[in-house]
């Protein structure tokens, strides 16, 4: 099998606090990764570990490394900023950029790298919006304000935003939890489609969203990575006894 | 070289540029000290501090009832201004959540950036205009005092509203008065602010000078009378600023740098309050520059 | 309560008393004092539009320099400089506001007039001397120093509320920002400056405010000239250094078209400073609503 991202010993802080505790984790490409687990155990510290952005945090630092493609992104000589475009995040809260149109919003990362030929960005908005099944809804509206539509919309324009750059990796970091069912549910269908290009890693609180959307799960706790195996063969005979209490709904 | 590279370069020059910024704006400020230090230090002494302006020149001369003046001058709008100011700012902290509150508020805030001069033209208004006082004493500490209320009343209302509100309705609950809670609340709590505020007023109408000119004007002499003119340090740096005589210019310098020392004091003092209850040091912000975030 | 109205009340009353003051004035010059061009008191004839247009002049020149100067540092302060610098550096940005007007005017006149006069006049009259702007020779009192004054005066000011309204920006959108790929700079100009831009917007207008309103700096170094001038190498006097040289020995018409000037720049301050509020006000209301728009 193909790992698209591995981490070896990887250990993350907030100042003292030791968020993720020895993590080696192996991220199977083109499928849908979830991270899951209680509150407080690490998992959205990990993936932000994954992108270069826990390190963004006042105090915060990491040690071990990750590869993405069998290269350290923490060596010396990587810059997070082009670490950053191959591996894109999409937050729990969505956050579109308020002073920018929707079509601004999706090629923002795009007008970032230079690119000025309005032929090319225009089809970038196309693609990345129908990618995040929001293209049909807002076509027509394409000036309007980034945050003049709905919470779901907001969100589904979001991952349009990230997938714009076309990424490697999608990270996203509950996603879902400020959302309603229906809106919920097409992001799910939506993350579906996208496996075949991208490799997804999705943090969730909700197991019953692992056990829909993902193909393979690790579950956390308290720092440490307890389990990773493929969703199916987790939820029905886990193989560690944490595990299996939590899945059951015995603590968390 | 490449779009990436276009982008790093561009990176390390903003960071450069604004870091920049700080450097260019920090220069006036060492400048003006080190000048002031310089110019004034040669100036001080004892009979500088002590005897009374003359403006001819004359060995002997000093400042004395020109820091007297501002002593006199702030003591008197303080007088006015702390009530006032500290009254406005427990109403709008305590009764204020209304339509009333807000424009209060509002017009608190917009006082206290108002142009100096023509606070002392409403003071002239009213002192010297229409109470018939002339150019007076008093006059200058009713001007002092209108640019002092907006500081003080922001700085207690901020104080105030840091205070926990549990206090508050535990103190209502036990049956006690309102006005005896805010009392008790201000006393114990909000002291902090106030007295924040009033320093920092203080510093601040120490060194105004335009609204003086229209008021209290000046005078060579020795007074303790209200309705008469009177001497103040600022008045005399702008007496003095342009004279041909160096024995005048120094005097300015020293005049300068007294006045100086008195406003840096007042200013590091509250900053040392503030950092020395660091539990409360949000509450009281310094705010005589602008007052911001309202969360009616 | 009683003593909020009332000071409300005392404060419009004043006014109706400068009003009163200044009716000499105003009946004699109507609407034209405001185009009015001449102020001479020897035939007691007072016409604002030179200290208008010196107001404005200055006042474009420091918000020229201080506006740049204040975000700069501002975003230095927000988003740049390490913690342990922040606080310090904060107080000593506020020292800046802390020194009194007439000192500043104190140091201008014999610390900045020489190096104006020595250097940097001349050198941008050598290259920029084609303009109206910069025509003529100085002797270091003129527009041009005074709006520099100005500029640093008002620099404290802008950024101290610059730099409130872009901390108040949600962290969440820098982290957008950072999440596609940007830079320290583009994420600043991305997802902040854009943000906060009508919250600096009225900080610079607060800025704006208290140049127009600033009198001692200004009286002690603009000159003190009664004529209308394009060029800024020109001494030149404002509404309000207007009032400050001239308020010792006025008196009948002369004060009453004083007090008159005092009121176009009390209604000036009013709206300025208003309008301003209003700007920063409603933007940091905005802040928690993500959904509300801008």
């Amino acid at each position: 099998m193909d790992y698209k991202i591995v981490t070896k010993d990887l250990n993350a802080y907030f100042g003292e606090v030791h968020s993720v505790k020895g993590v080696g984790i192996r991220i199977p490409k083109n499928a849908i990764t979830a991270v899951i687990g209680p509150s407080g155990c690490g998992k959205s510290t990990l993936i932000r570990c994954m992108n270069r952005m826990h390190e963004v945090v006042r105090g915060a630092r990491v040690t071990g490394k990750v590869l993405l493609d069998n290269r350290d992104i923490y060596s010396s000589q990587m810059d997070p900023v082009l670490v950053r475009t191959k591996v894109g995040m999409v937050f729990q809260k969505p956050n579109p950029f308020p002073t920018m149109s929707i079509y601004d919003n999706v090629v923002a990362g795009l007008r970032l790298n230079g690119e000025r030929d309005w032929k090319k960005l225009d089809s970038a908005v196309e693609r990345s919006l129908k990618l995040a099944a929001l293209w049909d809804e807002v076509k027509n509206q394409l000036d309007a304000s980034g945050v003049g539509i709905s919470g779901g919309q907001q969100q589904r324009l979001c991952i349009a935003r990230a997938l714009a750059v076309e990424p490697e990796v999608l990270l996203l970091d509950e996603p879902c939890s400020a959302l309603d069912p229906i809106a919920t549910a097409k992001i799910e269908d939506l993350l579906f489609d996208l496996k075949d290009k991208y490799t997804i890693v999705i943090v969730t609180h909700n197991m019953q969203q692992a056990a829909r959307v993902a193909d393979f799960t690790a579950f956390m706790y308290l720092g440490e990575l307890i389990e990773f195996d493929v969703t199916k063969k987790m939820f029905e005979h886990p193989e560690k006894e944490l595990t299996e209490k939590y899945i059951t709904g015995r603590f968390g | 070289m490449n779009r990436y590279q276009y982008r790093r370069t561009k990176n390390a020059l903003a960071s450069c540029l604004a870091l920049a910024c700080v450097i260019l704006a920090l220069i006036p400020l060492v400048y003006i000290l080190a000048e002031v230090v310089m110019k004034g230090a040669p100036a001080l002494s004892w009979q500088f501090l002590t005897n009374r302006t003359t403006g001819t020149g004359e060995p002997g001369e000093g400042i004395g009832n020109a820091i007297v003046g501002t002593l006199l001058l702030v003591f008197y709008a303080a007088l006015i201004g702390l009530p006032i100011g500290i009254l406005t700012g427990v109403y709008v902290s305590e009764y204020g959540n209304n339509k009333f509150g807000t424009t209060v508020r509002f017009f608190n805030d917009v006082l206290a950036n108002f142009p100096s001069i023509v606070v002392g033209l409403l003071a002239y208004a009213l002192v010297v205009s229409y109470l018939n006082v002339g150019f007076s004493l008093i006059a200058g500490s009713v001007a002092l005092a209108i640019i002092m209320i907006p500081i003080v009343a922001n700085t207690t209302e901020e104080a105030l509203r840091m205070v926990p509100n549990s206090l508050r309705e535990g103190a209502l609950a036990l049956g006690v008065p309102r006005w005896k809670t805010v009392l008790k609340v201000i006393l114990v709590n909000g002291r902090a602010g106030v007295v924040t505020g009033a320093l920092l007023g203080i510093a601040r109408i120490s060194g105004e000078t335009a609204p003086l000119l229209l008021t209290a004007f000046y005078s060579n002499y020795w007074s303790l009378s209200p309705t008469e003119p009177v001497a103040s340090l600022p008045l005399t740096i702008f007496r003095y600023y342009s004279s041909p005589s160096q024995v005048l210019l120094q005097q300015a310098w020293g005049a300068a740098l007294v006045l100086i020392l008195m406003v840096l004091a007042l200013n590091i003092s509250v900053r040392f309050l503030m950092w020395s209850r660091t539990g409360r040091s949000k509450a009281v912000r310094k705010t005589w520059i602008i007052r911001l975030s309202r969360k009616t | 309560m009683a003593v909020a109205t009332l000071s409300l009340v005392l404060v419009w009353l004043l006014v109706l008393r400068m009003v009163f003051d200044a009716q000499q004035s105003i009946a004699r010059f109507g609407p034209g004092f405001l185009t009015g061009g001449i102020w001479d008191t020897n035939r007691d004839v007072y016409g604002a539009l030179p200290f208008i247009f010196g107001t404005l002049l200055t006042t474009g020149i420091a918000v020229l320099i201080g506006v740049p100067l204040s975000i700069g540092i501002a975003t230095y302060l927000s988003e740049l400089a390490p913690p342990w610098l922040r606080s310090p550096l904060s107080f000593v940005l506020e020292l800046l506001a802390a020194v009194p007007s007439v000192i500043y005017g104190l140091w201008a006149m014999y610390a900045l007039r020489p190096v104006m006069v020595k250097s940097v006049e001349p050198f941008l009259h050598s290259i920029l001397g084609w303009t109206p702007f910069f025509e003529g020779d100085s002797v270091g009192l003129d527009k041009f120093v005074a709006g520099i004054i100005l500029a640093i005066m008002i620099i404290p000011t802008i950024t101290s509320v610059s730099k409130e309204a872009m901390k108040a920006v949600p962290d969440s959108q820098r982290e957008a920002a950072l999440s596609l790929g940007a830079t320290r700079y583009e994420t600043t100009s991305m997802a902040v400056l854009s943000y906060a831009r009508s919250g600096i917007f009225g900080a610079c207008i607060l800025g704006l405010g208290r140049a127009v309103g600033e009198t001692m700096a200004v009286t002690m170094t603009i000159g003190n000239s009664n004529r209308i001038s394009w060029s800024l190498l020109d001494p030149g006097q404002t509404m309000a250094s207007l009032i400050a040289n001239n308020w010792g020995e006025a008196q009948g018409l002369q004060l009453s078209a004083l007090i008159e000037m005092g009121l176009v720049l009390f209604v000036i301050a009013l709206i300025v400073n208003a309008f301003a509020r209003l700007m920063v006000g409603r933007f940091m209301k905005r802040i928690p609503s993500t959904g509300g728009g801008l």
